[in-house]
């Protein structure tokens, strides 16, 4: 029997203690919807593949943690002496441990409640939870229910900052079982650029559990630049959901890896609210072991003119399951869009499974919309070829997979994030 | 600009040719669903105790559903109660021979197009009427009962074929499987029964046409046909109903089995009141279709040309259940006005070397909405299992809406599963070039469209197929070569 | 007697102007040839006479056959018996070439006051025509252009040509894209249809298809006016010489 009883308490907590006006107001409606909504359900369209009730058998404690500058610096990514680094420790961004390069001219970052206290105060006002008509369900709630220390990060008008960000998502799962809630919102002002790499470590065996919610909101010409890295263990469960809304004309750019994990759902959520604005959309997961991996993307068009092209690859080996969901919506007022989307699959195990479900919902006439989905094997013919000129069944497999993934690691620009990203599929694939 | 949007809604302007009212005197029974009702209906059919048992456990288990809301289409509450659930024309006396046959009714579906008189007939289609709740007629019964071939009414093969009907009915649709089939199994009227017995190929097209006449009366039609060992029949459907401001309902059950080596061929020109142009009025069609390949190698094909009808839902769907079985679904949906089409298949691959085929075309024009809903489904025994999918939407004009829902679901590492889709308005450019060569933006529009619609109408055995074009509002001048 | 007249035509697209002011006549048999750099305005100037919606004329006047060929719709031309052969031309599919010209063909008679014809006199025309311009039965019995080649596009373009048997024909790069043999059957075919009465527009960048359609007439296009006239050595000129020689003279004039 699942109890969510206690969040109630958590909450109400969490009210008493941080009082700001603006984000507990976020926070009780939040609540509410969370209590309306529970937690979904194989009867919920959106949740119909990927189950999660499992993930609250348990309870989780709000504790602190003991997480010192010695584990952050073991876990950093390739390129990181040269990155402005942000650490989330169980959800909560932790400054101490966060390492930020660039000045205050090109960027700033501050604590929501800072944000929403100083001069941001209608920037965030108006941005904060803004897209929760895509999502509806009682995970994304629950997230919006117990925002607190999250983080605000401004990209200011005209620049490109120096320094990527990175963030690292650590949750210190060594005692007890985490629930790990990180809320961000970025603002990438006109004329300027967001290059993001983010990733999750779970620490310890106990469980975790990582719902994090992230709002992009891109101006005018300005460029952004995402990459997830999911490749944590078999413990750590999350639901990853983005929400990039392009209010000017601009170029969105996002990749995801997801390698390792429990149970793994993405939601990357694009509203293209301007004419003209342009996004791709890469995803690889290369499924083994347990890993139950859910990839939904949603396209909204709402303006004329807009672009998108989708690509998500995978795999799924062992007892895995690989989830995809694309939707593409095509709004009355979206003329001349043109939005593509593919989704290719390879089932490597008579246990794992696969689902897939594009999705086209169109009111416009004058469009160019198209999707399609493979599920199939891996090349036989390239299989035996490799083999005959002596290369072993599995390191040949390995190849293939490899050159299977190159087409969406192609589009991780930063060559320090693909080289290790390559790395790590190697790792992954090479375990036996 | 406002030329050619105007020229492309005139082209797809249909104006509904079959929604006159016959006046025939007929057997009506008072509006309302109860268990008296259901035993009226069996009784008035004169059916055996265990029909009636199994329609009153049908209803029982209605009382405890929920009507679904997933699909993508809107309409007011449907009161159950404020439905006929039984009209049929009264027969003046017991019918011998088609020859005594109302007239009224004949020239009926004479106007319909379908001539009931055999000698008048000159293409080999047997036919079955069903008028409301009965089955008026059918013809060429004993030619094909000299092969061994029954083709009846459900009604009559109740009483005839007890033993087949008891043994298939409800083993591929259960009463339990959804709303509107349970609602079906209380309350189904009539329909069609055929068996085509082991090794034979049946020599002609077998045929069944709907009509609803009565105001307020729902059609609950069932229609079972069971294919046996080596054997083959096509096997045609065709629908219309009057004009009326007051939507109707329709909810029939069709089901299929093919046993080893055997084929089913179904094709559908579904052309019920659409509504009018205000969207007033029109067929509510909620239709649950569903074939076995039960045997090795058989084979099972579902055509359907969906014109008609204010709403529609309807997926009708294969469970490859033998080994080298195939399924296939060919669809054209064309929606305009109000109307509301959520349509597809269901390929469950179960057997080994199982195929599937599916090719879905949804036009979309005026204000309406049309879906193309799909699932495919390789089950971990479904050793190289094969699907191929397209789906294409042509929308005319900006008000209407395509959309597409494929679900596609693997667990077996040797299937192959490919599904396309695409969206797309017709091209100016084609458009231009017809016109450069004289062709009016409307003939066009029609040209262009089917041309679209083409894979699929090509499946429709002849006579059907021109009558679905016509039924498309296409007129194309004659085709050469 | 002029067929076609054309004065002071102004066209613009999306705002631009890219015709600023031609003048041409062209007489019942006739062959002119309008040749031109890329983006003088050579194919604007055929969409506008097809009567292409995106094209805007904002001054002057074009008579066919006596009547106002700006106040007629598209289809209407075609019937008067304006063709255009499209420099690419579009794929419908699902529609058969065959259909589609019979469409075409009978929409043309009902215009003329003409019954239509009956599948067995059509396809005997149509055994005809194939004859005339090389092509294969099995090509029309395809979707319109779906999957054709390039060259088999173009004959296709010209077969329609010689069913429907227009008063002007308007090429439009016809010879883009063919190889030596194909462009020889195109304009073979050009040749065996043009008579007394038909006039012939052929619009090309490059000289080689005059080497097989003797022109009467050659003008040149540049920056959307004619800049210069005359006979099909001019044509010759051109080649050898390069559009250079004209278009500097031009722009030296203007300023």
């Amino acid at each position: 029997m699942i109890d969510l009883t206690y969040f109630k308490e958590q909450f109400e907590q969490l009210q008493l203690e941080d009082a700001d006006e603006h984000i507990a107001a976020i926070r009780k409606q939040s609540f509410d919807t969370f209590n309306k909504a529970g937690l979904p359900t194989f009867h919920t369209e959106e949740w119909k593949y990927t189950g999660i009730s499992s993930l609250f058998n348990q309870t989780y404690a709000q504790i602190g943690h003991t997480i010192t500058a010695a584990d952050v610096a073991a876990l950093r990514m390739p390129g990181h002496h040269k990155a402005n680094e942000l650490v989330f420790v169980n959800g909560r961004f932790d400054f101490s441990l966060s390492n930020i390069l660039s000045s205050d001219t090109e960027m700033k970052v501050l604590s929501l409640k800072d944000a929403v206290n100083g001069e941001y105060r209608d920037l965030v006002g108006k941005h904060l939870n803004k897209s929760t008509e895509y999502i509806k369900d009682g995970i994304h709630a629950l997230n919006g229910a117990f925002i607190t220390e999250g983080v605000f990060i401004h990209i200011l008008k005209g620049k490109i900052p120096h320094h990527p960000i990175y963030v690292y998502h650590i949750l210190d799962s060594r005692q007890h079982h985490t629930l790990a809630q990180p809320r961000s919102l970025i603002y990438v002002d006109e004329n300027s650029k967001l290059q993001l790499t983010e990733t999750y470590v779970t620490l310890g065996s106990s469980d975790s559990f990582c719902n994090e919610v992230l709002e992009i909101v891109v101006e005018q010409n300005a460029i952004v630049e995402y990459y997830k890295i999911q490749n944590d263990t078999a413990n750590a469960s999350q639901v990853s959901t983005t929400h990039i809304r392009q209010v000017g004309r601009s170029y969105v750019h996002t990749v995801a890896i997801t390698l390792n994990g429990g149970i793994v759902r993405n939601n990357m959520n694009l509203i293209l609210d301007a004419t003209g604005n342009e996004a791709h959309l890469y995803g690889l997961y290369l499924l083994r072991g347990k890993t139950h991996a859910d990839n939904h993307t949603l396209i909204d068009n709402r303006k004329p003119e807009c672009f998108s092209n989708q690509l998500y690859k995978g795999i799924a080996d062992d007892s895995s399951t690989a989830v995809f969901n694309g939707r593409i919506m095509v709004q009355p007022d979206a003329q001349k869009t043109n939005s593509f989307q593919s989704n290719k699959n390879i089932l490597l195990s008579d246990n794992a499974t696969i689902n897939t479900k594009p999705q086209l919902e169109i009111f416009a006439d004058d469009v160019k919309c198209s999707h399609g989905c493979t599920v199939g094997q891996l090349d036989e013919e390239a299989l035996f070829y490799l083999r005959a000129r002596g290369i072993p069944k599995e390191k040949a497999e390995v190849l293939l997979l490899q050159a299977y993934s190159a087409d969406v690691l192609a589009h991780i620009k930063p060559m320090a994030i693909r080289a290790y990203v390559e790395k790590l599929i190697y790792e992954h694939l090479s375990i036996v | 600009m406002k030329d050619k949007q105007d020229s492309l809604e005139q082209a797809v302007l249909n104006d509904y040719k079959y929604g006159f009212v016959t006046d025939i005197d007929t057997d009506v029974i008072p509006k309302g669903l109860n268990e008296d009702v259901i035993r009226l209906i069996s009784h008035k059919k004169n059916e055996p105790e265990w029909m009636l048992e199994w329609r009153l456990k049908a209803y029982a288990y209605w009382l405890t559903l929920e009507e679904p809301t997933w699909a993508n289409i809107k309409y007011p509450v449907i009161d159950y109660q404020d439905i006929i659930y039984y009209a049929a024309p009264k027969p003046k006396k017991q019918l011998n021979s088609l020859d005594e046959v109302d007239p009224e009714l004949l020239s009926t579906f004479e106007k319909l197009g379908i001539s009931l008189v055999e000698q008048k007939r000159l293409t080999g289609v047997a036919v079955d009427v069903v008028m409301d709740s009965v089955s008026i007629a059918t013809s060429f019964k004993e030619q094909l009962s000299e092969i061994g071939v029954i083709f009846c009414s459900i009604s009559e093969a109740i009483q005839q074929h007890p033993e087949l009907v008891k043994k298939y009915m409800g083993s591929v649709v259960p009463m339990t499987d959804n709303y509107f089939a349970a609602l079906n199994s209380a309350v189904f009227t009539d329909g069609s029964f055929c068996f085509i017995p082991k090794g034979v190929r049946c020599p002609m097209e077998l045929s069944t046409y709907f009509r609803i006449n009565t105001e307020n009366a729902g059609q609950f039609e069932r229609t079972l046909i069971v294919a046996e060992d080596e054997s083959y029949v096509s096997y045609l459907e065709g629908c219309t109903a009057p004009m009326r401001d007051e939507n109707q309902l329709h909810a029939a059950v069709v089901e299929l089995l093919a046993m080893e080596k055997a084929e089913i061929k179904y094709s559908t020109v579904q052309n019920w009141y659409p509504g009018d142009k205000e969207g007033k009025g029109g067929i509510y069609n909620f239709v649950t279709k569903r074939g076995i390949c039960k045997g090795d190698y058989s084979k099972i094909s579902w055509t359907q040309v969906e014109t008609g009808s204010a709403i529609t839902w309807k997926y009708p769907s294969v469970i490859l259940k033998g080994d080298h079985t195939i399924g296939e679904f060919y669809s054209v949906a064309f929606t305009n006005n109000h109307q509301q089409a959520d349509t597809g298949t269901k390929m469950i691959h179960l057997g080994k070397n199982t195929r599937s085929r599916i090719v879905a075309k949804g036009i979309s024009a005026g204000f309406s909405q049309n879906s193309y809903r799909g699932l495919v489904r390789a089950s971990k025994h479904a050793t190289n299992a094969r699907n191929y999918s397209q789906c294409d939407s042509l929308l005319l004009g900006d008000k209407c809406g395509a959309h597409t829902f494929p679900y596609i679901e693997v667990k077996n590492k040797t299937a192959i599963v490919e599904h396309e889709a695409t969206t797309s308005k017709i091209g100016e450019d084609q458009l231009f070039y017809c016109r450069q060569r004289g062709i009016d933006p409307e003939e066009a529009v029609a040209l262009i469209v089917n041309g679209f619609a083409k894979e699929v109408m090509n499946q429709l055995p002849m006579e059907f197929a021109i009558e679905a074009q016509k039924l498309l509002a296409i007129s194309m001048e004659g085709s050469v070569g | 007697m002029y067929m076609l007249s054309i004065k002071n035509i102004h066209a613009n697209v999306e705002g631009k102007e890219i015709l600023k002011g031609i003048n041409l006549e062209i007489k019942p048999g006739e062959v002119h040839a309008i040749m031109g750099p890329n983006g003088s305005g050579k194919s604007t100037l055929a969409s506008v006479l097809a009567g292409r919606e995106e094209y805007e004329v904002t001054e002057g006047e074009v008579s066919f056959l006596n009547k106002n060929l700006l106040e007629l719709s598209p289809e209407d031309r075609a019937r008067e018996g304006l063709f255009l052969a499209f420099q690419y031309p579009v794929e419908i599919p699902g529609v058969s070439t065959t259909n589609f010209i019979k469409a075409a063909v009978n929409e043309k008679r009902k215009y003329h006051g003409l019954e239509p014809l009956d599948s067995v006199s059509f396809l005997k025309i149509m055994k005809e025509k194939m004859a005339l311009v090389e092509i294969d039965q099995s090509l029309l019995s395809r979707s319109i252009n779906e999957g054709f080649s390039g060259g088999e596009k173009k004959r296709n373009e010209i077969f329609q040509m010689a069913m429907l048997e227009p008063k002007l024909a308007i090429l439009d790069e016809t010879d883009s894209g063919l190889d030596i043999d194909a462009l020889r059957i195109v304009a073979n075919g050009i040749n065996k249809l043009h008579n007394p009465e038909r006039a012939v527009l052929v619009i090309t960048h490059y000289q080689r298809l005059l080497e097989y359609i003797q022109p009467d007439f050659v003008h040149v296009l540049y920056n959307g006016r004619i800049v210069k006239s005359g006979t099909k050595e001019l044509a010759l000129e051109l080649e050898e010489k390069g559009y250079d020689f004209i278009t500097d003279e031009v722009d030296l004039t203007a300023e």
